[in-house]
C-alpha cells in the first residue's frame, strides 16, 4: 500500500479550492483520473494535473508537498485517512473534518478546524485566526476532535466552539475563547487581550497569566483540580505529546455578561 | 477425592447469572481510597436483603488508575441493570462523593452503560461542569474540599453470582483458619469478590422457610447443633463448625478458578489441622445454570 502523492509545481496567485483533495477520495485512482480532477482556482476550473505532479497510490494516505498559502479548504469534511501536508496552507484547513488525521508541517491560515467534529488536526507551526471557530453565520464552531498546534495561534481561537480540544504550545492571540460554548482550549504560553470575551461555558487553560482579565470574570482562588491530571495524562498520549505543568490553577469564572459558567484556569 | 487428607465431596455449587460493574475509586493515598471503597461495599453481602453484592476486587497502584493516584477496584453485582444502576447511584452518592479526596471512574466497558456521574451531577446544583477527555466524559462536581471528579457513565456486563464452597471442620477455630487461608488465596485473583464479611459466611442458607414470606432460612443440613434434630444433616460426627465462602465473578471461569484456589488453600492446612471435608451448596441443579463441580474444578 502506497500513499497518493501530489507535489505542487508553483504557488498560484489566486486561491485554490483544494477541498476535493481527500485521502479516501483519491486512493486507488489512476494517474489519469487524478490529473483530470477539477479544482477551482479563482473563478476558473483547472485540472489537478496542471497544478501538481501526481503519484497515484492505494493507501488512504495523501501526501501534499510544496503546499502554499493559496491552498484553501484542504481536508474539508475529511471522514478518515491521513493527510500529510508539507508547506503552508490557506484558510479552512480541516473545516468540518469528522475523522482521520491531518498533519500540517507548516502554518495554517484562518478558520482552520472551523466546525470540526472529530479526528485530529496537527499544525507544527502557526495557526491563523478563528482556529476551531465558527464561520460567519454559523451557530457554533468546533464540536469535537482535537487540534494540536506547535506554535502560536491567531485571534479568536475557539470562537463559539462547543466541544473538543484545542491545545496550543505557543501563545493564543487576542480574544481567545470568545463566545465559547464548551470544550477546552489550552494556551501554554498565555494569550493576548480579552480572553473569554462573552464565553458561556467551557475552559480556557493558560500556562501564563494574561496581563489583564476582563472585569466580567471572578477570582475563585488557586486550587488543585483532579481533572487536570486526567487531561495531562490524555495530552501525554497524543502525538505530539503536550505537557501540562501541573494540576494547580487559579480559577476565574465568567463571562458575567453571558451567565458566568465558563472558566479561565491560569496554571499556578 | 482426597486432598491432603481432606475429603472433597462429590457435589457442586450452583450459581446464577447476574449483572456486574467495576468501579475504580481513587484518592490522594490508598487509605482514603480503601475507606471509600469499604463504605460503598458495606452492607452488600446478598441481593436478598442488600439489593446488591459487592466487594473490593483489589488495590491499584497509581499507574493503574485513570488519574494517576492510588485506587481500589470495586465489583458490584445485581440482578438487573436497573438494580445495579440504583445501587451504584446510592452507594457512590453516599460513600464516595462524601469521602475526602476521592474520584470515581468506570472500570469496565461492558455491554451496556448506566448513568454514573450523570446521575450524581445534580448535587452540583448547577455549578457542575462536564468535561470530555479523549473518548470519555467526566463530571466535575464542586464539593467543600475541591472538586469531585466522576465519570459520566459506567459499564455493565454479565456476571456469575453465588459460587460457593463449604469448609467442614472439627472446631470453629479450625474452620476459621482454613477459611482465612482460602480467602487470602482467592483475593489474589482478578474479576471476583467475596461479598460476605471477611469473605466468609457462617449463616449459609437454604431456599424457603417454614415461615410464610421468608425466602431463605438457615441451612439446617450443615448446622452442627442440629445434626440429630434436623433429620437431613449432611455432617459427619466429628464436624463442629462449617463456614462458607461465596464467590461472585465476572465470568464462569473466574468463579471456577477462585473456587479451586480457595479449596486448595483450605485443604493445604490438612486433616491434622481439623479440616474434615469440603462441600458446596446447591439447589439440586434446578435453579442456577452454572454448576461448579468441586472435583472438576480441582482436576
Amino acid at each position: 500500500m502506497s500513499a497518493v502523492r501530489l507535489r505542487f509545481r508553483e504557488a498560484t496567485s489566486l486561491p485554490v479550492d483544494a477541498s476535493p483533495l481527500l485521502p479516501r477520495a483519491l486512493a486507488g485512482r489512476s494517474a489519469a483520473e487524478l490529473a483530470a480532477l477539477p479544482l477551482r482556482v479563482g473563478n476558473r476550473v483547472v485540472p489537478l494535473g496542471e497544478l501538481a505532479e501526481i503519484e497515484p497510490g492505494d493507501a488512504d494516505t495523501l501526501v501534499i508537498e510544496a503546499s502554499f498559502k493559496g491552498l484553501d479548504r484542504l481536508g474539508r469534511g475529511m471522514a478518515g485517512g491521513r493527510l500529510e501536508i508539507y508547506g503552508d496552507v490557506g484558510a479552512y484547513l480541516g473545516q468540518e473534518m469528522r475523522d482521520g488525521r491531518i498533519e500540517l508541517f507548516g502554518s495554517a491560515g484562518p478558520f482552520a478546524a472551523a466546525g470540526m467534529a472529530g479526528g485530529i488536526l496537527h499544525v507544527t507551526a502557526r495557526a491563523g485566526d478563528h482556529l476551531g471557530g465558527a464561520l460567519p453565520g454559523d451557530s457554533h464552531g468546533m464540536t469535537g476532535g482535537a487540534v494540536l498546534v506547535g506554535g502560536d495561534a491567531g485571534k479568536r481561537v475557539g470562537d463559539r466552539m462547543r466541544r473538543g480540544l484545542i491545545a496550543v504550545a505557543g501563545r493564543l492571540g487576542d480574544f481567545p475563547a470568545s463566545r465559547l460554548i464548551g470544550g477546552t482550549i489550552i494556551g501554554l504560553e498565555g494569550c493576548g487581550r480579552e480572553p473569554g470575551h462573552a464565553m458561556r461555558r467551557g475552559t480556557l487553560l493558560l500556562g501564563r497569566a494574561p496581563s489583564r482579565l476582563p472585569v466580567t470574570f471572578a477570582d475563585n482562588g488557586t486550587h488543585t483540580f483532579p481533572w487536570l491530571s486526567l487531561l495531562a495524562r490524555h495530552l501525554a498520549t497524543l502525538t505530539p505529546a503536550i505537557a501540562l505543568p501541573g494540576d494547580r490553577a487559579t480559577r476565574w469564572t465568567g463571562c458575567a455578561s453571558t451567565g458566568g459558567k465558563g472558566e479561565i484556569l491560569v496554571m499556578a | 477425592m482426597i486432598l491432603n487428607g481432606v475429603a472433597i465431596e462429590d457435589t457442586f455449587a450452583e450459581a446464577f447469572p447476574m449483572r456486574a460493574t467495576r468501579l475504580v475509586v481513587t484518592a490522594p493515598d490508598l487509605r482514603w481510597a480503601r475507606t471509600a471503597a469499604a463504605a460503598m461495599t458495606g452492607f452488600a453481602t446478598s441481593v436478598i436483603a442488600c439489593g446488591c453484592e459487592a466487594g473490593i476486587e483489589r488495590e491499584l497502584t497509581a499507574d493503574e488508575t485513570p488519574d494517576g493516584r492510588p485506587g481500589v477496584a470495586v465489583l458490584l453485582f445485581g440482578m438487573s441493570d436497573k438494580d445495579v444502576a440504583k445501587q451504584i447511584q446510592a452507594r457512590v452518592g453516599q460513600c464516595v462523593l462524601t469521602c475526602t479526596g476521592t474520584a470515581c471512574f468506570s472500570g469496565l466497558d461492558g455491554d451496556s452503560r448506566f448513568p454514573l456521574g450523570n446521575a450524581l451531577r445534580y448535587f452540583g446544583d448547577g455549578f457542575q461542569l462536564s468535561k470530555r477527555i479523549g473518548r470519555r466524559r467526566y463530571w466535575r462536581i464542586p464539593v467543600m474540599d475541591g472538586e469531585f471528579l466522576i465519570e459520566d457513565t459506567g459499564g455493565i456486563t454479565g456476571g456469575v453470582g453465588g459460587g460457593n464452597f463449604l469448609i467442614l471442620a472439627t472446631s470453629g477455630d479450625a474452620a476459621r483458619r482454613a477459611a482465612e487461608a482460602a480467602v487470602e488465596a482467592m483475593r489474589l485473583l482478578p474479576n471476583i469478590v467475596l461479598p460476605f464479611p471477611g469473605g466468609i459466611v457462617r449463616s449459609g442458607s437454604k431456599v424457603g422457610s417454614k415461615y410464610k414470606g421468608l425466602i431463605a432460612s438457615t441451612n439446617d443440613a450443615f448446622c452442627p447443633t442440629l445434626r440429630g434434630q434436623s433429620g437431613r444433616s449432611a455432617l459427619p460426627p466429628e464436624v463442629e463448625s462449617v463456614l462458607e465462602i461465596v464467590i461472585d465473578g465476572l465470568a464462569e471461569a473466574d468463579v471456577a478458578a477462585a473456587t479451586a484456589a480457595g479449596v486448595r488453600a483450605a485443604c493445604a492446612l490438612g486433616r491434622e489441622a481439623g479440616i474434615v471435608a469440603i462441600s458446596a451448596g446447591n439447589y439440586g441443579g434446578q435453579l442456577g445454570p452454572y454448576h461448579f463441580h468441586l472435583r472438576k474444578v480441582l482436576a
